[in-house]
């Protein structure tokens, strides 16, 4: 079963493309990865679908939820607010200013349960966010649920944000790099954390992470961005052993899957910054392959099972 | 939390005594002996000698300022050298006046600018917010005494809905009291509200770029109830900041303002006292005001004790 389907979906300000004709599905329970170096697009892809797009950048497009009756692309805030931190959540980069410093932590995930009707009364919700602080392994969570942001880590408070982002059971969890501000040290239990969450809930997970052996070893699918694009998408193993754009290709030779601390070679070249990519082929300017026939923008090609690509000249299929 | 207090009191009585010498000082190298001022000009040495005994001036200053200063906390501040009668009853009764007028002007001010701050912030792409941010402009650039005159113009001697001055104490009747009160207020309000305003304005934009916020509608917020749940509380820290400096011009402001509506306050008594020669007088007003605006920067530390839990470390 889908629970999120994403269509045509264009983020832009009102002179800047940022975000372009992005589409994908997350199946009940599936753990897709979002890929692609700094400024390729993911975490706006992520806030549109929340809705949260900063001010001044609008989204086009389709977004639909499973069992919402509207799309949310053009939908009300007040449609909008029913839907977020109850079927679609979602878990921000950066932890330390997440969280309000001025209310205890234990009441801002009591309140997401409040707001959504998930539990009878504040009494209710209040037992029920020690348990939700308990399960994401915080100590002495009948103490923490009394603590201020300040008085807890970083990680710390980054547990809190996924006992938020889990509380009501969502359908879908889009996780935005949700360890790359944190200490190396914590990173895997916080990942753990994420992962145990929505399996045990049955949520579909958008990973957001520039961690390829993550990916690797969590998700089912992958969808790979680069200039606002997604330029292939397929399922892990596929995408991983045989890519066919020379992006991917980019990026796992300049990620080393075997290596455990990943010394990273990098692709030749930056990203542009927005608006600055050039037209046709988004990575035609950095792309080993490119050709004249590159300055027109590669079609879709569907893949071998059910991924696919936008290239002209692919990788060979069999590496 | 305890210790923090505790260390604020202590800074709090240090600057009160700081404040009593150096008002002190200052009154004492003023030209002009309070003996030969209440004599004249044609007065004997012997004569001004013996006012200066009468009066104490001629003790040392040290004993002079400890014999003023311990009367302070019953509220004796002496007998005028020139009235020759009890000056703290005076100074209680007019600080009760400036304390009403004070505190309206600033429940007017609180009562334009959170509103309207707060809308010209959530409206600041828009038309509305860019008109509200105007007339705080504006408002701004008024005196409160010309703001004074113009209200009197307008609601009293135009419309006649007021009365354009005077005072009637609330105890004596309320109605009149409030009637009296509602110009001044007024004058001295909507100036220090338009000031107001451009701060909540800039506090509330600001709470509205954190992360929190987004946090907030993350979570099933609108919005504005997003802004209202999260946001006004963190937006206060500043601007209670910003009201605790601004007692300091509404004192002066209400000096001023009182002039105006001829109310009884602390600032007629001010510049009566200072028409009068009469220093004794003056150097107890003087300390009252600066006592007044010590104990609001007391209660402005303790606030954000109490608003931002950041501030409450361990103790
Ligand atoms: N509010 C904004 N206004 C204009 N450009 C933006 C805005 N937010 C992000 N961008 C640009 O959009 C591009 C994609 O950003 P982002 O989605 O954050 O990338 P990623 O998460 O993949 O690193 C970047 O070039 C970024 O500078
Ligand atoms: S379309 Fe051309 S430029 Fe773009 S990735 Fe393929 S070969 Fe490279
Ligand atoms: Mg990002």
């Amino acid at each position: 079963m889908t629970v999120l389907t994403v269509e045509n979906l264009h983020v832009g300000t009102d002179d800047l493309a940022l975000v372009s004709d992005v589409s994908f599905t997350l199946a009940a329970g599936e753990r897709v990865g979002l890929i692609g170096e700094s400024g390729s697009g993911k975490s706006l892809t992520a806030a549109a679908v929340m809705g949260l797009l900063p001010e001044g950048v609008h989204a086009t497009g389709s977004v639909r939820l499973h069992g919402v009756p509207h799309d949310l692309v053009g939908a009300s805030e007040r449609q909008l607010a029913a839907v977020r931190g109850n079927a679609l959540t979602m878990v921000f980069q950066e932890p330390m200013t997440a969280l309000n410093p001025a209310m205890r932590v234990g009441d801002q995930v009591a309140e997401v349960m409040l707001l959504h009707g998930t539990r009878p009364d504040r009494t209710a919700a209040r037992a029920a966010a020690v348990d939700l602080l308990a399960q994401v392994r915080l100590p002495e969570p009948e103490r923490t649920a009394r603590a201020y942001p300040h008085q807890l880590s970083g990680g710390q408070r980054q547990r809190v944000m996924i006992a938020i982002a889990l509380a009501n059971g969502p359908s879908v969890l889009l996780a935005d790099e949700p360890t790359t501000a944190l200490d190396v040290t914590v990173q895997a239990q916080v990942l753990d954390l994420v992962l145990t969450g929505v399996a045990e809930r049955g949520a579909a997970l958008l990973f957001i992470t520039h961690d390829l052996a993550v990916v690797a070893t969590v998700c089912e699918r992958v969808l790979v961005m680069y200039g606002g694009r997604v330029v292939e998408a397929g399922p892990v193993r596929e995408v991983f052993t045989r890519p066919r754009h020379p992006y991917t290709r980019g990026l796992l030779d300049a990620s080393d899957l075997t290596s455990a601390n990943g010394r990273l070679r990098t692709i030749p070249g930056t990203v542009p910054a927005a608006g600055r990519f050039p037209a046709g082929c988004v990575f035609r300017n950095r792309c080993p392959r490119a050709t004249g026939a590159c300055a027109t923008l590669p079609a879709w090609t569907d893949g071998a099972a059910g991924g696919g690509f936008a290239c002209w000249h692919p990788v060979a299929a069999d590496g | 939390m305890v210790v923090q207090l505790l260390r604020r009191t202590a800074v709090f009585a240090v600057s009160l005594a700081v404040a009593t010498v150096a008002v002190f000082a200052f009154m004492t190298v003023l030209p002009g002996d309070p003996a030969r001022v209440a004599l004249g000009v044609n007065a004997t040495e012997e004569a001004v000698a013996a006012t200066r005994a009468e009066f104490g001036t001629d003790r040392p200053l040290a004993v002079q300022y400890a014999d003023w200063v311990s009367g302070l906390p019953v509220g004796d501040f002496g007998r005028s050298y020139v009235t020759d009668t009890e000056i703290g009853p005076q100074i209680l009764d007019r600080l009760l006046v400036t304390t009403w007028l004070v505190l309206a002007g600033t429940a007017v001010a609180v009562v334009v600018a959170v509103p309207l701050g707060i809308a010209a912030a959530v409206l600041h792409r828009r038309a509305g917010g860019a008109l509200i941010s105007g007339f705080s402009q504006v408002g701004v650039a008024v005196p409160s005494f010309i703001a004074g005159i113009l209200l009197v113009t307008v609601f009293a001697v135009r419309l006649g809905w007021l009365p354009s001055g005077g005072w009637t104490p609330p105890a004596q009747d309320p109605v009149e009291f409030l009637r009296r009160l509602a110009l001044p207020a007024l004058a001295l309000g909507l100036v220090q509200g338009a000031v107001l305003t451009r701060y909540v304005r800039s506090a509330v934009l600001d709470v509205l770029r954190e992360d929190y916020l987004r946090t907030a509608r993350a979570k099933g917020l609108t919005p504005i109830r997003a802004l209202l749940r999260h946001g006004l509380r963190n937006a206060a820290v500043p601007v209670v900041t910003v009201l605790g400096l601004q007692l300091a011009t509404l004192l002066i402001g209400a000096v001023v303002v009182e002039r105006v509506f001829v109310i009884p306050g602390l600032g007629s008594l001010l510049l009566d006292g200072v028409a009068n020669r009469d220093l004794l007088l003056v150097q107890g007003v003087v300390v009252v005001l600066v006592l007044a605006v010590l104990v609001v920067n007391f209660l402005v530390d303790v606030a954000y004790t109490v608003l931002d839990p950041r501030l409450r470390r361990a103790g």
